[in-house]
């Protein structure tokens, strides 16, 4: 870990205006994925800027029938908040889905948005990674790759970001606020907030430098049966390597976005107007263009068969 | 003491307090966090300073040059350690690889440089400045390429690589029924809780040092060595032990660089190495190819068997002993096993819980339910058919190479019986017990709403291994028994056994028993490794506890044959006399070992067992969840039901974690295990671990010790992996040879999804 000054901020406007005057500075709230990178000189901010003081930790209904989460919730009260349990199903269960209790008491919303991918060569500061450090090369391509996306990569990155979080909120169309070092707000749809790699796979969001999340707001709610289905090798504490997260109506319609193949949450609009046509090809179509490496390819086949299993759920039938 | 003699009645078979469940006597200190292990000993040495240590970035090559420069400048830091500065080492007997590289480096994360400095985080931050620069050589990192040149090993601990009986190669061609299959297993690591961690100080050319180590003497002597000073200016203390699983054999790093670094800077050091070199810095269970071969009549009887692995290691190294277990497991006239040892430049394999049967029986016990399967028999009644009370094969030891060699040549048992041999009745309890005769035995035929449902059988089978071990027993005047000896207790409960025994052959209640360990100070035991550490180290404690009864008896005026030491009290006839009267003031102190004579060689002692499983598989998804598992385990005298129970079930969970999720990923360009951390190697969960239950069949072994014990914790691994394998081709019909089972394996051969 490299020696860093600190600071606490008092509000939202301090804090983007901290990070504007200190251009290696960090904002640090639950400090689960930060603090474990510092430590191991992945993340070397000069400059700490802790946001946990903001005053962003409220759960609050919103005039349109939706609901605006403070940047600042943590994971476990949001998965165990009342609204979120019944309005939103699939955000509470791709919650608890992920981590550990411990993690989620400390990780918060928009900490959960921006963790780092757990990509074993950007965690390995011997190998290559352009993500950590650009130009030096990917060491998955063409090494253990297995974890590893399938669609959106690049010929420099095919990291995957590990929320279960932002899967269910892709699906559920959440706008992310945020507030500007100058002062300005603004609001990102959960769609555009994540980039792919392309030949900047270091750029992993469109937040400008000192840009602050300051929360997360959810549309009205819109019924059907909320499904989050993670798979992964052990039944808890293990990022997905393919999860499902669905909201499908009683017409047979509905959303899907996947978390574990892409350097974002997955989800193709366009696609889901075939889910009624089942899941072969509305999978087809959700993943068209894919890349996989021979390791992670069985990924492809994968969501089609959860894909299925999840339409013949919200069906009520036995699968 | 010898044990040269079967064992008749002795103070032990009164289970007053052997043989009963009894919670573990530092389990107070364990669960409150009070036991003092090795890196937490602040109160050991005043000013302790903290090392760092930096691993090899590449596999193979040498150091061209260092900059430590900025490290040095660095706030804090206080001296750096590195070959260059380090003086003359010598590299360990048990160690493949030196510890302390450069400016050759073996293996990736081989530690080249320990910056100490005055807090953890200035030596984790200067550790950071330090520049190398490699030349980088070509390696061999692929075990399935280098096997096509792999060797003959020397023969060692799974005995000679070459064995065989009658004609394989005839009675084969010539079996009505032949199956021939390939297996993988993967690297793995012990990946135990507490990572290897070492305090060191001098005091003047005398070395201590705070540790987590398995095996004392072992260790105090490699440490000598590689130091180049005597055994005797060298104390490791290490009373408790966060995990090893073969891990802590041996000498590591955070002990050797612990003492250097500590000589450096004048000061003692301490050195916990960080979890993310554990799986390269240190060594781990090698990955193995094994291919099987089986004969047999339209009756289901084994006519032929050959077993072959090959398996990989540094210059130097050592083999995955896995055909062990098929020398001895089933009967068949003609047979044969090889095992062949590759160079790879990968990180050192070496021991990990049940070495040789552990990924053995992973492969032995899928085929024998293959060839079941083939044959249409039950595979419970197809191994019973095939159940023997002598070794089938057990190849002579080659005479020794070296000419100085004064050691006596050993009288060979072509086939010895086996001690005790209660395979068949492992099976039969456990399937009245598990409900065996409710599996269906076509595949893919039970189902669960999403889950395919399977039930699946396996052998469990590790050999039973005595080494000689010493203890010293003191009686003091209040008739406290004070048991010292340098054997550890890696989590499997030898505090609580060890005082068991003391406490049975004294007579005393358990907690008039004081029980000290892991103090190379203290007489040298068996350590822990190997599953011999339970029988054997209680058997040393009973050779001393023999001996302070007979001194007792003497000073009392007793006839030590037929005194009864019972209550505190000793009693000859009419006479009574409390114990603590025997030790005076100045107590009594008596220090034994207990050695074996060729038991060992005229009996095959082996411990035996059934592993049932039950596996639920994602219909959709391919995710295996174990249901239900049960063990039926025949180890002789069971000490203390409840610790040998819980070493039983954990061994079980490690046996899941190999059928379904532990592999160390090789990058095979760069020659290293990737997913280096508890993140990337998975091991199963607590949600993973589902109702587990254990039966020891009532057994003794009297060719074993006097406490006619065996060893259990190994066995409960062995053959886990192969029921939870055939279990998944009960519910699936997918047959995966290659471990681990991950659903990425199975989904494309699955039901489609409705």
């Amino acid at each position: 870990m490299r020696p860093f000054t600190f600071e606490r901020a008092k509000t939202p406007a301090d804090a983007a205006a901290a990070a504007a005057r200190h251009p290696d500075a960090k904002f640090i709230a639950g400090g689960t994925n930060l603090l474990d990178l510092m430590k191991l000189q992945i993340e070397t901010p000069a400059h700490l800027i802790d946001v946990n003081g903001l005053g962003l930790e409220k759960i609050e209904a919103t005039q349109e029938g939706g609901l605006r989460i403070g940047a600042l919730v943590r994971n476990a009260d949001l998965a165990a908040h009342h609204r979120v349990r019944r309005d939103y199903g699939v955000l509470s269960r791709a919650l608890v889905a992920g981590a550990s209790g411990q993690l989620r008491n400390m990780a918060t919303t928009a900490g959960n948005l921006l963790q780092r991918t757990r990509c074993p060569y950007f965690y390995d500061t011997n190998q290559p990674c352009n993500k950590r450090l650009p130009g030096s090369g990917c060491g998955a391509i063409g090494g253990f790759s297995r974890p590893h996306a399938v669609i959106g990569v690049s010929d420099a990155c095919i990291a995957t970001h590990p929320s279960d979080m932002a899967v269910a909120m892709r699906v559920l169309d959440a706008t992310v606020e945020t507030i500007n070092p100058d002062g300005s707000a603004r609001k990102i749809p959960i769609a555009k907030l994540h980039c792919l790699p392309g030949d900047t796979p270091h750029i992993e969001t469109v937040l400008m430098p000192g840009e602050l999340i300051t929360g997360v707001t959810l549309p009205k709610p819109v019924g059907g049966k909320h499904i989050y289905h993670k798979v992964r090798d052990r039944s808890s504490f293990a990022f997905a390597l393919v999860s499902v997260a669905a909201i499908v109506q009683p017409d047979g319609t509905g959303r899907v976005a996947l978390g574990g193949v892409a350097p974002k949450p997955w989800r193709v609009e366009e696609a889901e107007a075939e889910l009624p046509r089942g899941a072969k090809v509305f999978t087809a179509r959700l993943l068209a263009g894919a890349r996989p490496t021979p390791e992670n390819a069985f990924k492809l086949r994968l969501v089609e068969r959860i894909v299925a299993s999840v339409l013949a759920e919200a069906k009520g039938a036995q699968v | 003491m010898k044990f040269d003699m079967p064992a008749t009645t002795n103070p032990i078979d009164q289970l007053k307090v052997i043989g009963k469940a009894t919670e573990r006597i530092d389990g107070p200190l364990k669960t409150t966090g009070t036991a003092p292990y090795a890196y937490e000993r602040h109160d050991v040495a005043v000013n302790q300073a903290y090392g760092y240590i930096v691993g090899a970035a590449v596999a193979k090559g040498r150091i061209e040059s260092m900059d430590l420069t900025a490290a040095k400048a660095a706030p804090g830091v206080i001296a750096i350690v590195t070959a260059e500065n380090a003086g003359q080492l010598d590299k360990g007997n048990l160690n493949t690889a030196k510890l302390l590289g450069g400016p050759a480096v073996d293996h990736y994360h081989q530690a080249i440089a320990l910056v100490v400095a005055e807090t953890f985080e200035q030596a984790r931050s200067a550790a950071h400045l330090i520049h190398v620069d490699y030349e980088r050589a070509k390696g061999a990192f692929d075990l399935a390429i280098a096997k096509n040149s792999s060797t003959p090993p020397k023969p060692g601990f799974g005995g000679p690589p070459d064995s065989a009986v009658g004609d394989f190669v005839g009675a084969f061609e010539s079996a009505p029924f032949q199956f021939d299959a390939t297996y993988t297993t993967p690297d793995q690591s012990h990946a135990m809780m507490e990572p290897h961690a070492s305090i060191a100080a001098w005091n003047g050319d005398k070395l201590t040092v705070w540790t987590s180590n398995q095996m004392i003497a072992w260790s105090v002597g490699d440490m000598a060595k590689t130091l180049g000073i005597p055994k005797e200016n060298v104390r490791l203390i290490s009373p408790y032990v966060g995990g090893g699983f073969g891990g802590k054999l041996f000498l590591r790093a955070d002990a050797l660089l612990a003492a250097l670094g500590a000589r450096a800077a004048n000061r003692p050091v301490k050195v916990a190495l960080q979890r993310a070199l554990m799986m390269n810095n240190t060594t781990h269970r090698p990955a193995t190819i094994q291919r099987l071969r089986l004969g047999a009549t339209k009756e289901g009887k084994l006519t032929a068997i050959a077993h072959e692995s090959w398996s990989g290691d540094l210059p130097g190294g050592s083999p995955e002993t896995a055909v062990s277990q098929t020398r001895l497991l089933y009967a068949g006239a003609n047979r044969m096993t090889a095992m062949r040892l590759a160079v790879l430049d990968l990180p050192e394999g070496n021991a990990m819980r049940a070495p040789g049967e552990a990924p053995g029986m992973m492969a032995l016990e899928i085929a024998m339910d293959e060839m079941a399967e083939k044959l249409g028999l039950d595979p419970i009644e197809f191994r019973i058919l095939n159940d023997t009370q002598v070794a089938p094969d057990n190849p002579a030891k080659p005479p020794s190479s070296d000419p100085q060699s004064k050691a006596p040549e050993e009288k060979h048992y072509p086939h010895p019986p086996f001690s005790q041999r209660r395979l068949t009745e492992c099976f039969r309890t456990g399937a009245e017990r598990f409900g065996w005769n409710k599996r269906n035995p076509v595949p893919g035929k039970s189902r669960e709403g999403h889950w395919l449902m399977g039930i699946g059988v396996a052998a469990a089978f590790r050999n039973n291994l005595v080494m000689k071990s010493a203890a010293r027993v003191r009686l003091d005047n209040k008739g406290v028994v004070t048991v010292e000896t340098d054997m550890t207790d890696i989590g499997t409960g030898s505090y609580t056994i060890i005082a068991q025994t003391a406490a049975e052959m004294m007579g005393v209640a358990l907690h008039q028993v004081v029980v000290r360990l892991g103090d190379s100070d203290f007489p040298v035991s068996c350590g822990s490794g190997g599953q011999w550490g339970g029988n054997s180290s209680t058997s040393g404690v009973y050779a001393a506890c023999m001996k302070l009864r007979e001194a007792v008896a003497q000073k009392l005026g007793f006839d030590s044959t037929k005194a009864v030491f019972a209550d505190g009290q000793v009693r000859d006839g009419g006479r009574s006399t409390p114990l603590a009267q025997a030790a005076g003031e100045s107590g009594l102190v008596m220090e034994d070992a207990m050695e074996y004579g060729d038991l060992d060689k005229k009996y095959q002692q082996s411990t035996f067992g059934a592993h049932f499983v039950e596996v639920a598989v994602h219909a959709s998804t391919g995710e295996t969840r174990v249901r239900r598992m049960l063990a039926v385990c025949a180890a002789g005298r069971i000490l203390n039901p409840k610790s040998a129970r819980s070493q039983v079930i954990g061994a079980m969970t490690m046996g899941m974690g190999a059928a379904l999720m532990e592999e160390l990923t090789v990058d095979k360009r760069h020659g290293f295990f990737v997913n280096h951390d508890l993140a990337g190697y998975e091991v199963p969960v607590h949600a993973d671990v589902p109702h587990q239950e254990v039966i020891f069949l009532d057994e003794t072994d009297p060719i074993s010790s006097p406490m006619k014990a065996k060893g259990v914790g190994e066995l409960g691994i062995c053959g886990v992996a192969a029921a939870i394998a055939n279990a998944i081709y009960n519910a699936t019909g997918v047959r995966v040879r290659d471990y681990p089972i991950t659903l990425d394996k199975l989904i494309d051969r699955l039901p489609e999804v409705a």
